[in-house]
């Protein structure tokens, strides 16, 4: 039997974590949104503030939404305040290994024992999260896209350990949510993140060889594959920090040189140009920098 | 005291927001800017924020509808009823 879900966790307040308080919260859920500091959680607020206005227009949420009403359900906190009262808690943290642990360690000594956690990683392996819990076969991956209210898929990784009812509870959330599940097995990258942050990659050493520029690369793959998006709006809008972790994250897991990080990738990195959050990547986004 | 804009006014500056991400190819006044494969959806906010900024206006929620925003005629247009609205013309 999958466990009802009213009050769910958010861990974690960047892009992925606001984009799912927001359609959590617009989806009738109690949220609490936690991350280590106030300023961090007030950029949050203004981040779903903007996201329930925009909401109607880019279809996530009807037109009858009062975004006021759904705003109010969302708590924000430092201190994991709360938790002990939610029924299913996501993370949403960098993809680093130790501060996820350590996540992992605090929720499982606050939740109580049948809450589910989800783990929104792109390439940390969930089984190698279940063991650093005392609930294994409540662990599961829910690999969220962003922007999060707008996908209606979400890829669905069972660990090791993860039983059917976690996952019957996770399908349970997501129809709350109005998405759809895919379940893959355990495997770094999974099924996307494999294969797009490989392509990312790749895209952004033909800018860095002057093969094309980035909007020439991008365009070939809208006109003449029919996607929404190019490879390299797609990493401006993950966040090239992120990218870099997940390709890193697939060398060190798989061993194999074809994951070895671009330098331009890296340079842009340590440059600050992170894309679509810091105004600047491989393309401008001047007003939401000044906004 | 706002500079008073006509309704050609505005197109300048609303072209100088999309030259930033259109480069060379900038769309007609009436080519939907959407549907141009140069921005996505997502592009709306920006496009909303950098109006209410540079014309110094409030956008509604009952105003965020695609139809105000998809052509560089309708944000003009837009950009001119609000601004009537604002100065009670």
């Amino acid at each position: 039997m999958a466990q009802s879900i009213r009050t769910v966790g958010v861990v974690g307040a960047g892009v992925m974590g606001t984009g799912l308080a927001q359609a959590l919260a617009v989806s009738g859920h109690e949220v609490l949104l936690v991350d280590r500091t106030e300023e961090i959680l007030a950029r949050a607020e203004q981040q779903i503030q903007q996201g329930l206005r925009f909401g109607r227009v880019l279809g996530a949420q009807g037109a009858g939404t009062d975004r006021r009403v759904v705003a109010k359900r969302i708590r924000y906190t430092t201190e994991y305040e709360g938790f002990d009262g939610a029924d299913f808690v996501i993370e949403n943290v960098t993809e680093d290994w130790d501060i996820k642990r350590g996540v992992y360690q605090r929720i499982d000594a606050v939740c109580r024992p049948e809450c589910v956690f989800a783990a929104n990683t792109s390439v940390i392996p969930i089984t190698r999260i279940g063991a650093a819990t005392g609930r294994q076969d409540r662990v599961l991956g829910m690999h969220f896209m962003n922007p999060v209210p707008l996908k209606p898929t979400v890829e669905v990784i069972r660990g090791h350990h993860t039983s059917e009812e976690t996952l019957d509870t996770a399908r349970q959330l997501l129809t709350q949510l109005g998405k759809e599940g895919i379940v893959v097995e355990d495997s770094p990258g999974f099924v996307s993140n494999r294969v797009l942050m490989l392509t990312v990659n790749e895209a952004v050493y033909l800018v860095h060889e002057g093969v094309a520029s980035a909007a020439e690369v991008d365009q070939i793959f809208r006109s003449c594959f029919g996607h929404r998006m190019g490879p390299l709006e797609t990493a401006d809008l993950i966040g090239l920090d992120t990218i870099l972790q997940s390709v890193e994250g697939l060398y060190a897991a798989f061993s194999d040189s074809k994951y070895r990080p671009c330098p331009l990738l890296t340079r842009m990195v340590d440059a600050g140009l992170l894309g679509r959050k810091s105004g600047q990547g491989f393309f401008a986004y001047p007003t939401t920098a000044a906004s | 005291m706002t500079t008073q804009h006509t309704t050609d006014g505005h197109r300048p500056a609303i072209r100088g927001f999309l030259a930033q991400f259109f480069g060379d190819h900038q769309p007609a006044d009436e080519d939907d800017i959407f549907a141009t494969g140069f921005v996505n959806s997502l592009f709306i906010m920006q496009l909303v924020l950098f109006v209410e900024g540079e014309f110094e206006l409030t956008v509604e929620d009952e105003d965020l509808e695609m139809a105000n925003f998809n052509t560089v005629a309708a944000i003009d247009a837009f950009v001119a009823r609000k601004r009537a609205t604002v100065a009670g013309d």
